[in-house]
This record gives structure tokens, C-alpha cells and sequence, in this order.
């Protein structure tokens, strides 16, 4: 396998993750709700998803664990900032600080009780990338065949994204409440149901997300195991200007420098690898100034106008 | 009957009192429901937390150990947000405070001689927490980038830095392979109370009551509350924005810094693993308990680290996982979240005028 191959096979599937929870936080954003629970919820679907596989051996199940969990967060999220119109910024962090500790706590509470760290550390069956020997010989394209089962379903999962918003009559609706949720009442759209559904849908993405770094990426559970990747699909959604497809390209550029990294670490570079480590946080940074800047620069907004604001019929 | 939500004029001052209250029992329930489900017992957890937070002089002191340093976050994270700045960088801010009093208290001991050296060192550190938030407000007001995103990308930049010099260059080389840099001289020690408490909680205690004058008797304060409102109206007056909401961040910032020169000066004495633990994400829930009200902030900032400790010795006690202290931490902030409702409308149900009713009115 040539270099370029091995360093885009390691992209993809580092991106995978990044990509599922962030086409989730558009839909999420789109609506005009700002999840910043990202990161909680992440981690959730991570943890249940591998101790549903470690007592159940069933992929499939543990999957299904993890969208409920999301889910859940994600209903909470919605319930007090639409319903009790809690600030969605504080909302958030609260979400992820639940979704930090708590993951934490059933880490060490689940798990055989003759493990010492229980959870963590632990191997139960994974996903495995498809072996597709045909495909070997192939360059750069052996990178996107040889992946597991949710990269593929990433591949079809972007387009139809962006088809849905753009191109059907639900996806309108969705981005006329994150736009204009005083309109779109008027036009009878149910702006609050809208926003707890796609919440909802956003956050079992999300939580499908976590789940893909501990059954596949990185399989088995260790506290934290998302290293801050819910903060940077946060950055992503930005950077996509809230358009799924170009949700990839993000996706790729950060799976790209975690993949960089990976590579530099392994031939013993002299760079110290605490700063190799910053690189996806500084790229970050990099990323929001140049798209704020370009945004003004271009007069676009790309920005649902409503994002962040709660909704109720008789403010005005 | 319908019901309808009114917007008070001003926040309900019984609902400010009680939902916190109510928060906490709600909190407590859910976590006795999380516990009956592990198999413990809740009182049995309840007490053993409350007894080893509050139940002796060790553990009352290590309660203030992890006091001082939310109150002081907490107190910087409420400028902020007062502002309506959301700075969740006090981690990070934190963090370069520690490494910058860590510097001069290990590298200038020669320019400052005697007791100066702890000054200066508290001084390093808070000039570098304001400098490290200083950067994600200069973006903010210039460019308009989003600061949420930039203060916490920023905690993970100055922790990984923090990492490289107590493993690399700062590495007390007679220190067998310790990740830390060797002991500071005792002239860069900040006195202690008693226990492990420090002179710091002076510090936050005052702290406190200058930040609630300058916010309600100030002129200053008062713009930087014409600006949290809004803008634009800010902006009618002729406040110049921009550079008060620089000036408040910076001073956020070096809030956090202090408290992280006070964690290396007071506590490790030296530069050291353990420095971020966390201490600048519970500061937001600090800041919001205490609804951003500078007065509030040590009660919460004892609370809740009474929570961590009471967490703590529950592990040692019970076998209970530490992480349990957090948990309660995020089950009180959601009900609190819920409450804000309360005080900032006005339930009213009204009975529903039936259609009829309206007909026959016209008619009369």
C-alpha cells in the first residue's frame, strides 16, 4: 500500500465520526438550536454503546443503545430550551458536563467487578473494516472501499443530507424555523415540534458518532475517549456554513491532520508531541478565523438567523 | 384554560431563592434513584459525602482547597457571561496562570529577592490568564469569531503546553523521572490557614465584595451592564464596546490566572500534573448558580466543591466511583436550567374564551 492510500485510509476513517455527528448538529442547528452537548453526548453513545456490546455481543444492539441515549440527552436539550426556554448556550455545557461525569461514573460502575478499572480497557467484538482483497491493488480507492459499515453509510448519508434540506419540502420547513420561526408559524409549520424533532434526530447522529470511535476507531471504552472531537464538530458545523455537503471536506481536513500526526509520531519526528497534539485545536482556531472573516468579506451569512434564540408566540 | 407565559419586569426575587433550592433536592432525588439502581444506599452515600466535606477539619480544609479556585473561576467566568462573552476558557486561562507564576518562581529568584518573589509570581499569573483570554476577545470584537469555540480550543493548547514543560525542559531532573518541575523556593509559597487551606481564600472572599461594588456602584459596572443588555443601546450611549468587553475579559482571564498561581503557590509548590482537573468548567456552573451575582459565587463555589470532596472520600469510603460528585454537579444545573423559567415569566393560566361566548358578546 502506497503512502498517500494508508494516509487517506487512516483519514476516512478518523473522519467518520467527526462527519456523522456533525451532519447531526446541522440538522440540530438548522432548526435554530445550538447543541453544545456535543461532546457529553458523544461520549455517552461511546460508553453504552460498548458495554451493550460487551454484555450482548451484539453490534446491532449496541448501536441501537446509543441512538436511544442520544436521543434522550438530545430530548433534554430540547425540553428545556424550547419548552422551559433555558439558555441553549448553558443548556449545552450542562448537557456535556452531565455526559462527561456520567460516562465516567458507569465506566467504573459497569464491568466485570474482578476488572479494577471494570470498563475500561476491555475488548468485546468490533467493527471491522470490509477486507475487500480485490480492492488492494487498487490506490487511493482501496482507501474509501476497504472501511467498515457506517463509513459507508456516511457515503450515502451525506448526499441525502444535503438532498433533504435543499431539496424536499421537510427540509424547507427545517430551515425556515431556524431562519424565521415567526414566518413559519405564520405558514402553520409547528416551529416547536420541528425543533425537539430534529434535536432528537441530531443527537442520536451525534450519539452514533461516539459510538463509531468505541466499536471501531478506537475500540473499548477509556474515560474520555472523544479527546475534545465533540468540540471540534462544533467547529465544523461552522465551517461547512451549515451545509452537509461540504461537511466532508472538514471532516477530512481534521481525520487528515489526526492522520498527519499519526505518521510524523511514528517515524520519531523531533517535533515534541505535545505539539503535534495541538494541531487539530490550533487548526481549529485557524478555521473559524478564516471562515468568520471570509463570511464578511463575501457578505454571506451562512448562519440560520434564529440560531440560539429561543421561541415563543408571545414575545415579540 | 390556557396557559400563558408573561415576561416580568424584573427576575422574581423568591423564585431567585427557591429554584436553586428546589434544584438541589430534585438533585439530591435523582441521585438517590441513580444510587438505589448501583446497589448503594443514598443516606449511607449522602452522609459519608457530607461527613468527610464537612465533618472535620481535614476535610473542611480540602473543601476550601477546592473552594479557592472555583470561586476565583467562578468570579471570572461571571464577568464574562455578564457580558453575555462566553468564555469557557477559564480552564486554559487557569492553567497558563500556573505556568506563568511556576516561571518566575522558578527562573527569577535571583531579580526578586525575599518574600517579592511570591508577589511577582502571582503577578506573572494573572498577567498571562488575562493576556490567554485576551486573545479570543481581541477575535471577537475585531472579527466577530465565535468565542465559545476559541476559549475552549485554547484550554487544550495551553494544557498540552503545560504538559511539555513539566515533561520536557521545566523537568526537575534529580526528581527520579517525576512528570514536575523541582520545589520552589519557600519564599514563592503562599501561606496556609490551616490543613492544606491557603491564604488564597483571603483573596477570593474579597474579591468577591470589590467585583459586587464595582458592578452595582460603578460607573464601569454599569456599562458593562448596558452592554450585557444590549449593544446596540451600549453603543447609543457613546460606550465604546469593544474595548470594555476586551477589558472585562482580560479581567476574567486574570481572575482564572490567579487562581492557577495560587494552585502551584499554595499547593504543589511546584509545576506538576493535577493543575487542570477541571476546575474551569465547574466555574460555569458556579457562575450560573450564582446567577452571575459576584455575592453568590463563594457560597456555590463551597457547595459544590463540597460535593467533589464529599465525591472523593465516598470513593474511599464506599467504593463509589469520584465521578458521582460530578453527576450531582450536572443533575443540579438541569433542574436550575428549568427553574430560569420561573424567574424570568410569569405563569398566568387563562380560561379559554369558547367561541359562543364571543358571538354572544358581539351581539349585546
Amino acid at each position: 500500500m502506497d503512502v498517500i492510500t494508508s494516509i487517506l485510509t487512516i483519514t476516512i476513517r478518523a473522519g467518520t465520526s467527526l462527519t456523522i455527528a456533525t451532519i447531526g448538529e446541522i440538522l440540530t442547528e438548522r432548526s435554530g438550536i445550538l447543541n453544545l452537548g456535543v461532546e457529553g453526548i458523544m461520549l455517552m453513545g461511546a460508553l453504552t454503546a460498548f458495554a451493550t456490546v460487551f454484555y450482548s455481543h451484539s453490534i446491532a444492539l449496541a448501536l441501537l443503545v446509543a441512538a436511544a441515549a442520544g436521543a434522550l440527552l438530545a430530548l433534554l436539550h430540547a425540553f428545556l430550551t424550547t419548552t422551559m426556554r433555558a439558555n441553549q448556550v448553558v443548556s449545552g455545557l450542562s448537557i456535556t458536563l452531565f455526559g462527561t461525569g456520567f460516562s465516567s461514573f458507569l465506566g467504573q460502575r459497569l464491568g466485570p467487578a474482578a476488572n479494577n478499572f471494570r470498563l475500561v480497557g476491555l475488548r468485546a467484538e468490533r467493527i471491522l473494516p470490509f477486507s475487500a482483497e480485490w480492492a488492494q491493488q487498487i490506490p487511493i480507492l482501496s482507501a474509501f472501499i476497504r472501511q467498515d459499515f457506517i463509513t459507508w453509510i456516511v457515503y450515502f448519508l451525506l448526499p441525502l443530507a444535503w438532498f433533504f434540506l435543499y431539496k424536499t419540502r421537510p427540509g424547507l420547513w427545517l430551515r425556515s424555523v431556524g431562519e424565521d420561526p415567526q414566518t413559519a408559524d405564520a405558514m402553520s409549520i409547528n416551529v416547536i415540534r420541528t425543533r425537539y424533532m430534529y434535536t432528537i434526530i441530531g443527537g442520536m447522529l451525534i450519539a452514533l458518532g461516539g459510538a463509531h470511535l468505541s466499536l471501531s476507531y478506537t475500540p473499548g471504552w477509556s474515560e474520555n475517549i472523544t479527546g475534545g472531537r465533540g468540540w471540534i464538530v462544533i467547529a465544523l458545523v461552522i465551517f461547512s456554513m451549515w451545509n452537509p455537503a461540504r461537511a466532508v471536506w472538514g471532516a477530512l481536513l481534521f481525520g487528515g491532520i489526526n492522520a498527519v500526526q499519526f505518521r510524523l509520531q511514528a517515524s520519531g519526528t523531533s517535533i515534541p508531541a505535545n505539539f503535534l497534539n495541538m494541531m487539530p485545536y490550533i487548526g481549529t482556531i485557524l478555521v473559524l478565523v478564516i471562515m468568520t472573516w471570509w463570511e464578511a468579506l463575501s457578505k454571506k451569512v451562512g448562519s440560520p438567523a434564529a440560531l440560539g434564540t429561543s421561541y415563543m408566540r408571545e414575545d415579540k | 384554560m390556557t396557559i400563558v407565559f408573561e415576561k416580568r419586569k424584573s427576575t422574581s426575587v423568591p423564585a431567585l431563592v427557591l429554584v436553586p433550592l428546589i434544584s438541589f433536592i430534585v438533585s439530591l432525588v435523582l441521585t438517590a434513584i441513580l444510587l438505589l439502581v448501583f446497589g448503594a444506599d443514598p443516606l449511607k452515600t449522602f452522609g459519608a459525602m457530607a461527613k468527610g466535606a464537612f465533618g472535620s477539619i481535614h476535610g473542611f480544609s480540602e473543601t476550601l482547597v477546592k473552594a479557592i479556585p472555583l470561586m476565583l473561576t467562578g468570579l471570572g467566568v461571571a464577568i464574562a457571561f455578564r457580558l453575555k462573552f462566553w468564555n469557557i476558557g477559564a480552564e486554559g486561562q487557569l492553567t497558563l496562570g500556573g505556568v506563568a507564576a511556576a516561571g518566575v518562581a522558578l527562573f527569577l529568584e535571583k531579580a526578586f529577592p525575599g518574600r517579592s518573589l511570591l508577589f511577582a509570581a502571582i503577578l506573572g499569573g494573572v498577567i498571562a490568564g488575562a493576556l490567554w483570554a485576551g486573545i479570543p476577545a481581541l477575535l471577537k470584537t475585531a472579527l466577530k469569531v465565535d468565542e465559545t469555540l476559541v476559549t475552549l480550543m485554547m484550554n487544550y493548547i495551553a494544557i498540552l503546553y503545560s504538559e511539555f514543560l513539566y515533561y520536557g525542559p521545566w523537568r526537575d531532573p534529580k526528581g527520579y523521572g517525576f512528570p514536575g518541575s523541582r520545589i520552589f523556593s519557600e519564599a514563592a509559597w503562599l501561606p496556609r490557614i490551616f490543613g492544606r487551606a491557603h491564604a488564597g481564600i483571603w483573596a477570593g472572599l474579597a474579591l468577591a465584595a470589590i467585583l459586587w461594588v464595582v458592578f452595582k456602584r460603578t460607573r464601569w459596572g454599569f456599562e458593562l451592564q448596558i452592554i450585557g443588555a444590549s449593544q446596540k443601546a451600549a453603543r447609543y450611549q457613546g460606550i465604546s464596546v469593544e474595548r470594555n468587553i476586551i477589558l472585562a475579559v482580560m479581567l476574567s482571564g486574570a481572575l482564572c490566572g490567579l487562581a492557577g498561581s495560587f494552585e502551584v503557590l499554595g499547593i504543589s509548590h511546584r509545576l506538576q500534573q493535577g493543575l487542570s482537573i477541571g476546575y474551569g468548567y465547574t466555574a460555569i456552573i458556579v457562575a450560573w448558580m450564582s446567577q452571575l451575582n459576584p455575592l453568590a459565587v463563594p457560597f456555590v463555589a463551597i457547595a459544590l466543591a463540597g460535593l467533589a470532596t464529599g465525591g472523593d472520600q465516598v470513593q474511599m469510603v464506599m467504593g463509589l466511583p469520584a465521578a458521582m460528585g460530578i453527576v450531582m454537579q450536572g443533575l443540579i444545573l438541569f433542574p436550575m436550567l428549568a427553574g430560569s423559567l420561573f424567574t424570568e415569566y410569569r405563569i398566568r393560566t387563562v380560561r379559554a374564551v369558547s367561541k359562543t361566548a364571543c358571538v354572544e358578546h358581539s351581539k349585546e
